[in-house]
């Protein structure tokens, strides 16, 4: 009798005990853009293959950053899954703090994850988080005004090219700015622009050594050709504009061109929020002829903290939320312009999406991008609009505060390069590079 | 002629206290006109004051996205209760310090007070460490004993200054007729000091259902109150403007009706003993 009730419960315990090892409850910390609020929409279709089930924490980008950086470093376990970029990634890797997804199954498909995107969300040859979906940047230009102007927009046009074409469009009366650039000071705002665009004048954050190299000619160049050029034709006060001013300039017909995120492509060819959706164009970044042009390349990837009890479930839901059958989902229920864009190879082999405008110049630049060898001369660091080291966002933060006030006709050129260049070598000196 | 001279006073003086007044709302106002805009019409340039299409587009997708009632509750709970437990703790300890002061009392006072000079991100990791030891990461019962804690120098502070306007000898009276200390607290000092009390509450109700540092800092799913609900809407790329507004909106709207309805006790508290 005994026997038989001891076989019940452990038969009973063995099914609880696998239906409670299945059904997790996993927390996901993320950013709030569009691509994220429809993978949150989405989640039903997850908890259904798997049964585990996805609870959601969004904060703005630099509250995510600070809140998961506590998290981590005090191994407080709150979350399962992070969303980060591609500048953390590999310094999260190197720390140990994150578990790399060396091991995904073969149905994933890791092979297909755009290289260059793989190869900066990676940290000694392994992956530490998948992209979700990434962007490059590129020019976004009113056909119509181009066309006003007289003019032609190459493929793949030089700085000298957009300048010109930048004075052409301007026409102050009408409030019609030529070009619109962020100025807004900020690692990630203004400070991630002014440094892929010095990428193409052939200038670099630091030498082999780690010396800093604002005191050069082609961050003399940048910073003048961008500060006469906006002035020419940017608006008025560009030095506090970010990308969404940016976009809220373009949308209501105000720019003539804007260079920046890919992303944006869907937002200004959306009739419901763009006033000028049906008569744009796109372009590459432009270049000065020395081999690299100014885009960038980033990533918004999920994570797995070094500490979650869940990493099982947490790979899945990466594995799932990262696949080519997501991919599908999405096109299925809101239409192939609204995939994650910028992280398979397949997606743009795909007819479908091949017929989307934008899609081609938006792979064209991912492609054109090298993290790791982001400019002319030889550097130390990975990472195109930015140098993969922890100290750079806190001394690219003060620069950029330096350029702003550039841009706002409070210092001039000069000082502020100088000024940039004391920063960072002291900087640099502190952390122990020099 | 002197009826004249105060008319106009009076003129001038509405006038005044009304154009302060729109000038302090306006910000509000503003927030709750954009939420009823499209996002183009939010970032429309010039900007769109009363004459737009009026939607509740951005209300619907708040409420399709967020669980409101959950972050509402939790704001509820966390406000609530370390008002209610700050205020039982400050009565007894700013009764001592009125009524039976010692040589270091204004000392405590001002050491209490210096606490809140200190940057809260400086205590940012001890905190969050005692938190982990203890389990209370991502719960309402941690955040109710945090934000308590940082509001107690203002609750001792307030409820201070509003015992010290009571007489002495009316506890001494009560004490004479055989009140014991929690008598006198309970039954003599604390309806005396009712509308002192009453505007303690509600203005450290209002600075707990503020509060944004600790709330987003020790919070994930489960216990994060509305602040946390408004910090999502942020977005860096995409305009947000109109269903941030319509998320904020929401946040504050509880807090500004309480307000509404208990500004007379509110205003009384205030002024308490200010004019004699």
């Amino acid at each position: 009798m005994y026997l038989k009730y001891a076989l019940c419960a452990a038969t009973a315990l063995s099914v609880l005990g696998t239906t409670g090892a299945i059904a997790e409850t996993i927390t996901i910390a993320t950013v709030n853009n569009g691509d994220m609020i429809r993978m949150q929409g989405l989640t039903d279709d997850f908890t259904a293959k798997t049964g585990h089930k996805v609870e959601w924490v969004t904060l703005e980008e630099n509250v995510l950053r600070q809140r998961v950086t506590t998290d981590i470093t005090t191994k407080g376990g709150q979350f399962d899954i992070l969303t980060i970029g591609m500048y953390e990634t590999p310094i999260w890797g190197a720390n140990g703090w994150l578990i790399p997804l060396d091991d995904l199954s073969e149905g994933y498909d890791v092979a297909d994850i755009l290289p260059a995107m793989a190869g900066g969300l990676s940290y000694d040859g392994t992956l530490y988080a998948a992209p979700f979906y990434g962007e490059s940047s590129m020019i976004m230009y009113r056909t119509d005004l181009m066309e006003k102007a007289g003019m032609e927009m190459p493929e793949a046009p030089t700085w000298e090219f957009i300048r010109k074409a930048a004075a052409a469009m301007t026409d102050r009366d009408n409030d019609i700015n030529g070009i619109c650039l962020r100025g807004k000071a900020g690692w990630g705002e203004g400070g991630a622009f002014i440094t892929a665009m010095s990428n193409s004048f052939g200038a670099r954050w630091f030498d082999m050594d780690w010396n800093a190299q604002f005191d050069t000619k082609p961050w003399a160049d940048t910073l003048n050709f961008f500060v006469g050029m906006m002035t020419e034709s940017g608006p008025s006060g560009y030095a506090t504009n970010g990308f969404n001013e940016n976009l809220s300039l373009f949308q209501q017909g105000k720019c003539g061109m804007w260079i920046d995120a890919t992303v944006a492509a869907s937002f200004v060819t959306n009739p419901k929020d763009s006033t000028v959706a049906d008569s744009v164009g796109f372009a590459l970044a432009p270049d000065n002829g020395l081999g690299k042009r100014s885009n960038w390349l980033w990533a918004w990837a999920l994570a797995i903290p070094a500490g979650t009890a869940k990493e099982a479930a947490a790979k899945q839901f990466i594995e799932w939320a990262t696949s080519k059958d997501y991919i599908e989902l999405v096109a299925e229920k809101e239409g192939w312009a609204n995939v994650p864009p910028g992280a398979r190879t397949s997606l743009y082999e795909n007819p479908n999406y091949q017929a989307v405008p934008f899609a081609k110049m938006t792979l064209e630049s991912i492609l054109t991008a090298d993290p790791n060898k982001p400019t002319v001369e030889p550097v130390p660091y990975v990472g195109v609009q930015f140098a993969a080291i922890p100290e750079f966002a806190g001394i690219a933060t003060e620069v950029s505060q330096e350029f702003s006030a550039v841009y706002a006709g409070q210092q001039t050129v000069e000082e502020a390069l100088a000024k940039a260049q004391a920063i960072t070598n002291d900087a640099m000196e502190a952390a122990g590079y020099r | 002629m002197s009826r004249a001279v105060t008319t106009r006073r009076k003129t001038i003086n509405t006038v005044l206290a009304w154009s302060v007044g729109i000038l302090i709302f306006f910000p509000i106002l503003w927030t709750i006109l954009t939420s009823f805009k499209t996002e183009a019409q939010a970032i429309n340039d010039p900007p769109l004051f009363l004459f737009f299409d009026w939607t509740l587009e951005n209300y619907a997708v708040v409420q399709e996205r967020s669980d409101y009632m959950r972050f509402l509750w939790n704001s509820v709970i966390i406000a609530g209760g370390s008002t209610l437990i700050g205020v039982m703790i400050a009565i007894p300890a700013a009764w001592s310090m009125a009524f039976v002061p010692s040589k270091r009392t204004k000392d405590i006072l001002l050491w209490m007070l210096s606490t809140k000079m200190l940057p809260a991100v400086g205590v940012l990791y001890p905190i969050y460490l005692i938190f982990i030891e203890l389990g209370l990461l991502d719960t309402r019962t941690g955040l109710v004993v945090v934000i308590m804690l940082i509001n107690l120098p203002i609750i001792v502070w307030m409820l201070y200054t509003y015992f010290k306007e009571i007489p002495g000898e009316i506890l001494e009276a009560a004490r004479m007729d055989g009140a014991s200390l929690r008598e006198e607290i309970i039954y003599v000092l604390t309806p005396m000091a009712v509308p002192g009390i009453a505007s303690t509450i509600l203005l450290n109700f209002i600075l707990a259902w503020n509060e944004a540092f600790w709330t987003l800092n020790l919070t994930a799913a489960q216990a994060a109150p509305l602040t946390a609900f408004i910090a999502s809407y942020s977005s860096p790329e995409g305009l947000f403007y109109a269903k941030l507004s319509a998320a904020s909106t929401m946040a504050i709207a509880p807090i500004l009706i309480m307000g509404w309805f208990s500004q007379k006790q509110l205003v009384r508290g205030l002024t308490f003993g200010a004019v004699k």
